[in-house]
């Protein structure tokens, strides 16, 4: 569980001691060199044995794949502007074609973290949020409480999970997997002291992997870079630990507002009101109890 | 231009996404507003087919407002080099250069020859009639003539009418920023942008670069094309120069490797010329026929006989002029559209298809498909049963009915093949690099590499020729064919084979270190005299990985790149005439007193000085000066005008695409005349031009090209569940203008036809693919993915259905970037109504296509 009340220190001092102790690891995704080539989607399916999703032409520019979901952990978005790349008008074209690799934020505060009934979700010596598929029980909690709807349950049958064990929904005789499959930061590969799939594969650098505090030097510089140059609205998203997550342990450099990619403009942890929600039960259940009690001692007639 | 490097070459792009950060700036010119022009600095949005004429407009640019490099120009290129006086130029032939036939419908190209210098047989240089130049043509090209390596006329101050400076700026004056407006639906603002700063960024201190791939080599101009943008850096004096030069992006499965070693009909390894059936009258005559008497050229018949002494070891030698009169030999032009063409009259029994899918990734699939049902039998190696493989039971013929699977006599093998992980190899890529990969995992069942493949086919051939006493089988029994297997397949060393192709001396086999050491006494052997040198010292060059942190930005101990590990070509040129680099910034090789130096093998006779003038009589490389850095030509320079080696042409002039909306503005010779065509074929039909009945069926533009998630003709994509799920369907990108004239709906469905062919196609609407105003109207381009084709988990219609098979005259490609069509909403008709609907476009058409033009004019003498 990470703290409700506290600021935002880092989610790893809480995680592990000792010889496991690690530096906060995470992904600045910089989508000013995205070139939309799909490689870490590809990636990131292959070294997680993740299903494939179903073929639908969705018509989305060049997306197909739609959000993410159980099946795809990373997410490229297109979206086709009618906006100079540079505001500085050097020969400025009129359109403008943005992407940007979508993933798990793997928040400081992670409400799933927060909401999950069984321990699977939890928070690794790398500040990274996982979720362990043999004690998912599929109840779904954490389902609504991510912000950016990043987790989902699975709807089709673990057969298809394609090796990945245990494999108790099919022993169990069910029809659905049912549990929540969402991306590990490849934990298995940080492990053994490796990048992450995405980061491997990606061509351009977009999406860069490293301690989070380095992370976040090279983004202000970056934006500072960019913004010195002209670029057309680059900002980054949730860089901030300030902010109502806590800031987050994948965050961007993006080129126009965060509702432009479809991405909540100003999310908080679900569970941030959660003390003062419990607080005013805790008061009303008070007045309650002092009105029932009153209602007998005065009541009497 | 002419790419779309960020789709399609993603990795290699990260070296331009590196040169923006640094302050690059990336333009891109194309059609359509894609993943590349999403991180360019400027996007120009042209129509499909027009590029020379922009080009044009660039050389025009250049020469009108004198930014040309003119120290470059005077000393390295043919630039001040005066022409034949009966040389008449397109400007005073309405469209064609002198030396037309309209009889043979091709040039007699002696008029464009240096003044005073008879034009002689070059490497490749076909004589009488028949003509297959491609790769290896144009290599020198000027027999004796040259006094001091210099022509006999020429004038250095480049104002002689008719000098090649003065020819050129007389050739593209009228390629005015508004006649490029006008032609290309550019505006001239966006013109003169690429004007200024492909200017602004050459000259000694700076260098711009060229990248282009099939957008500009698919084209009946593809060739031209590529000279339009040679002539700009010549001008530019970005050729030979770090930053600079033209960039072809080749090495999707070793493209470029498939033309060094060549599986090209008309080219042997290291771009020697096949030998024709004419009768030379011996092998010394033949070797005289294509030697190039100045130049590395010179050394013609070392590469000849050392590739011999690969080929059959002892078994060749002087005596019998290294087994040349046993040589297969071609007769005219074999390449792969004219095989077609023997298909489908039924004159070829077999063939064999190697990674290959024609029924999707060749124009005019339907033919091919057609054609396939005319063979006795076919053999298909791939990784996964392709279309080319199954066509005979689900090629939209079999449901239009025109093949029935039972009536089909083919027999056809497939033979499932190991992946690149499952082999040792190579790749050869753009910049000429060879790229050494090791096998990582043994390939499945019966799943076989290239390699085992023929090397096997060929043990049992050998096996089975053994005792024969016919002529025909000698090669095949004198074959060298001992190379070491290892494994339990018996998979052939793909080392061994490197080994072979980097030479060695034939008594001892101690790898040779460059071509420079081959011989023509039979000592040397060498199976690709621009690859010698990549196993020196015995080490498998290519294999090389130190990353490039561990170097200079050449980082020449990654891999090997032919010629000798060079990594810039003519870079001579980095230095001014006297050797001294052109400027600090862009220093690259120079001469420090005794002999060239720099940060990569200078690509010059290593103690020549800048000062040499070579003395009368000098041969071969001798014979080439020390201020010309162009050492393959014979004359020691880069050429602006091309006197002899192309069929269409010694300058490059704006044709319109064969299939176009639009006439030519500059000339009644409306497409390029030398063009080939199938004409009045059957199997090839044309859409009617403007003026013609029919003609407005076909008004659009359409363009062809690749996307990043899938690779080609679809066999290595659109059967893995990750990549076919990123692009499940065969889709069109139409501009909301067309898409509301038409009435096609966002995610419909739309058919695109031709008198080829209909497909239908999801509808993708986008402001990517604007309309464009040319010739003072609209016109609409549509854009077509090529992937598709009727199998594997996602399937659709075919582009290149709709294609026709009018080709480049140099290479013979297929225009599949530029051709007309019509378009309506809705899914197309199926079976019998497909071919009743294309008939009926048909028979709205002439039943003969005519070009007055092209078929009855002469040029006035």
């Amino acid at each position: 569980m990470s703290t409700l009340t506290e600021p935002t220190g880092s989610p790893a001092g809480y995680e592990a001691w000792g010889d496991a102790k690690h530096e906060r690891m995470g992904f600045f995704t910089d989508t000013s060199v995205c070139i939309g080539c799909k490689a870490c989607e590809v990636a990131c399916k292959e070294w997680n044995l993740i299903p494939a999703d179903g073929q639908e032409f969705l018509g989305r520019s060049y997306d197909n794949t739609g959000e993410l979901g159980s099946e795809t952990w990373r997410h490229v978005a297109f979206i086709e502007q009618e906006k100079p790349l540079h505001t500085n008008g050097d020969g400025a074209t009129g359109l403008r074609w943005l992407m940007e690799s979508d993933v798990c934020k793997h928040c400081s505060h992670a409400a799933c973290l927060d909401v999950c009934p069984t321990g699977s979700l939890f928070r690794t010596e790398y500040g990274t949020v996982v979720v362990q598929q043999d004690i998912c029980n599929g109840c779904g909690y954490c389902v609504p409480a991510c912000p950016f709807g990043v987790l989902e349950k699975r709807h089709i049958a673990s057969t298809e999970n394609m090796g990945h064990k245990p494999d108790l929904p099919a022993f169990l005789g069910k029809k659905e997997d049912g549990r929540v499959w969402k991306c590990t930061l490849c934990y298995d590969r940080l492990k053994g002291g490796h990048e992450p799939a995405c980061s491997h594969a990606c061509p351009t650098k977009s999406i860069q992997f490293g301690p989070l505090d380095e992370l976040r030097e090279r983004a202000d510089k970056r934006l500072d870079k960019l913004q010195h140059d002209g670029w057309n609205g680059a900002q980054l998203y949730l860089r901030d630990p300030d902010d109502g997550i806590g800031g987050a342990g994948a965050f961007f450099l993006l080129l126009d507002d965060p509702e432009v990619y479809g991405l909540p403009p100003d999310p908080v942890v679900a569970t941030a009101k959660l003390p003062e929600m419990w607080m005013n039960m805790a008061t009303a259940a008070a007045v309650l109890a002092v009105g029932i009690v009153g209602s007998f001692l005065f009541g009497r007639e | 231009m002419g790419s779309n490097m960020a789709e399609n070459h993603p990795v290699g792009f990260q070296w331009v996404m590196e040169a923006r950060e640094r302050g690059a700036k990336i333009i891109h010119i194309d059609p359509r507003f894609t993943r590349t022009s999403a991180m360019a600095t400027k996007w120009v949005g042209i129509r499909a087919g027009s590029d020379i004429a922009f080009l044009g407009g660039v050389v025009n640019y250049i020469l009108q407002n004198d930014l040309y490099f003119e120290e470059y120009v005077k000393h390295y290129t043919n630039a001040p080099v005066i022409i034949d006086e009966a040389y008449i130029d397109t400007e005073d032939a309405d469209g064609l250069f002198s030396g037309w036939d309209p009889e043979q419908g091709q040039y007699d190209v002696t008029t464009w020859s240096y003044e005073g210098m008879e034009t002689h047989g070059a490497a490749g240089q076909r004589e009488e009639g028949f003509s297959t130049k491609g790769e290896q043509s144009g290599h020198g090209g000027h027999g004796g003539g040259l006094q001091h390596g210099e022509p006999p006329s020429e004038d250095p101050e480049l104002t002689h009418p008719r000098c090649v400076f003065q020819i050129l700026k007389r050739h593209y004056q009228r390629y005015t920023p508004e006649w490029v407006s006008e032609t290309c639906g550019v505006s001239v603002e966006d013109f003169l942008y690429v004007c200024e700063a492909l200017t602004q960024n050459s000259g000694r201190e700076k260098t711009s670069a060229f990248c282009y791939a099939v957008g500009w080599t698919q084209h009946t101009v593809g060739v031209q094309y590529i000279r339009t943008a040679a002539i700009i850096q010549q001008l530019l004096g970005n050729i030979g120069r770090p930053g600079g030069g033209i960039m072809a992006l080749r090495g999707h499965a070793s493209i470029q490797g498939s033309t060094d070693i060549p599986t090209l009909y008309n080219i042997l390894p290291g771009y020697l010329p096949m030998p024709h059936t004419e009768k030379y009258g011996g092998f010394d005559n033949f070797v005289e026929a294509n030697v190039a008497p100045t130049g590395w050229w010179g050394n013609f018949k070392h590469y000849w006989v050392s590739l011999m002494c690969a080929y059959f070891g002892p078994h060749a030698s002087a005596e019998n002029d290294w087994l040349f009169e046993h040589l297969p030999r071609i007769d005219q032009d074999n390449s792969a559209y004219w095989s077609l063409e023997q298909m489908l009259e039924g004159k070829v029994k077999g063939y064999v298809l190697a990674g290959e899918n024609p029924a999707v990734g060749n124009a005019n699939g339907k033919a091919h498909r057609l054609g396939f049902a005319q063979l006795d039998w076919l053999v298909v190696r791939d990784l996964v049963e392709i279309e080319s493989a199954s066509w005979w039971y689900d090629s939209p013929e079999i449901e239009t009915g025109e093949l029935k699977t039972e009536e089909i006599k083919t027999e056809v093998f497939f033979l499932p093949a190991a992946a690149h992980t499952e082999k040792d190899g190579s790749f050869t890529n753009t910049q000429r690099l060879l790229q050494w990969h090791w096998q990582a995992t043994e390939p499945k069942d019966d799943c076989r590499s290239e390699l085992w493949f023929y090397f096997h086919l060929g043990k049992r051939l050998k096996s089975l020729l053994k005792e024969s006493k016919q002529e025909r089988d000698v090669l095949m029994q004198r074959l060298n064919w001992d190379y070491p297997v290892h494994a339990q397949i018996e998979e052939p060393s793909a080392e061994a084979v490197l080994k072979e192709i980097g030479g060695y001396k034939a008594q001892t086999r101690e790898p040779l270190s460059s071509y420079k050491e081959l011989k023509d006494d039979g000592t040397t052997a060498c199976g690709c005299w621009i690859y010698c040198g990549c196993y020196q010292d015995g080490i498998n060059q290519p294999a090389r990985k130190k990353p490039h942190w561990e170097q200079d930005y050449v980082a020449a101990e990654w891999a090997w790149a032919w010629p000798a590990n060079r990594r810039l070509l003519y870079n001579r040129a980095s230095a001014d005439r006297d050797g001294n680099p052109w400027s600090e910034r862009k220093k690259y090789v120079h001469w420090n007193g005794e002999k060239w130096e720099g940060i990569d093998t200078p690509d010059f006779d290593e103690t020549k000085p800048p000062d040499y003038v070579p003395p009368d009589g000098a041969a071969g490389p001798d014979a080439i000066a020390g201020y010309h850095p162009f050492i393959m030509q014979s004359d020691g320079r880069s050429w602006l005008f091309v006197p002899q080696g192309l069929e269409d042409g010694p300058l490059p002039t704006h044709y319109e695409p064969h299939e176009s909306p639009f006439d030519s503005t500059l000339y009644s010779q409306r497409a390029n005349p030398r063009r080939q065509q199938h004409k009045d074929a059957e199997w090839d039909p044309y859409n009617p031009l403007e003026g013609e009945p029919g003609h407005e069926l076909f008004p659009h533009v359409f363009t062809t090209y690749r996307l990043t998630e899938h690779h080609t003709a679809g066999g290595m994509t659109r059967s893995v569940p990750y990549l076919a799920e990123l692009q499940p369907a065969m889709f069109c990108e139409v501009s909301p203008e067309l898409a509301a004239e038409v009435g096609l709906e966002d995610g419909g469905w739309a058919t695109i036809y031709t008198t080829r062919s209909a497909i239908e196609a999801r509808v993708l609407v986008t402001n990517r693919i604007p309309p464009l105003t040319v010739q003072g109207r609209t016109v609409h381009q549509i854009g077509l993915p090529y992937h598709w084709g009727q199998r594997l988990l996602t399937s659709g219609d075919s582009a290149n259905d709709l294609m026709h098979a009018a080709l480049d005259p140099n290479v013979h490609i297929m225009e599949t970037k530029a051709a007309t069509c019509g378009i309506r909403p809705g899914r197309r008709p199926r079976g019998k109504a497909l071919t009743e609907f294309v008939e009926s476009l048909r028979a709205q058409t002439a039943k003969t296509r005519v070009e007055p033009a092209e078929t009855k004019k002469t040029v006035p003498s």
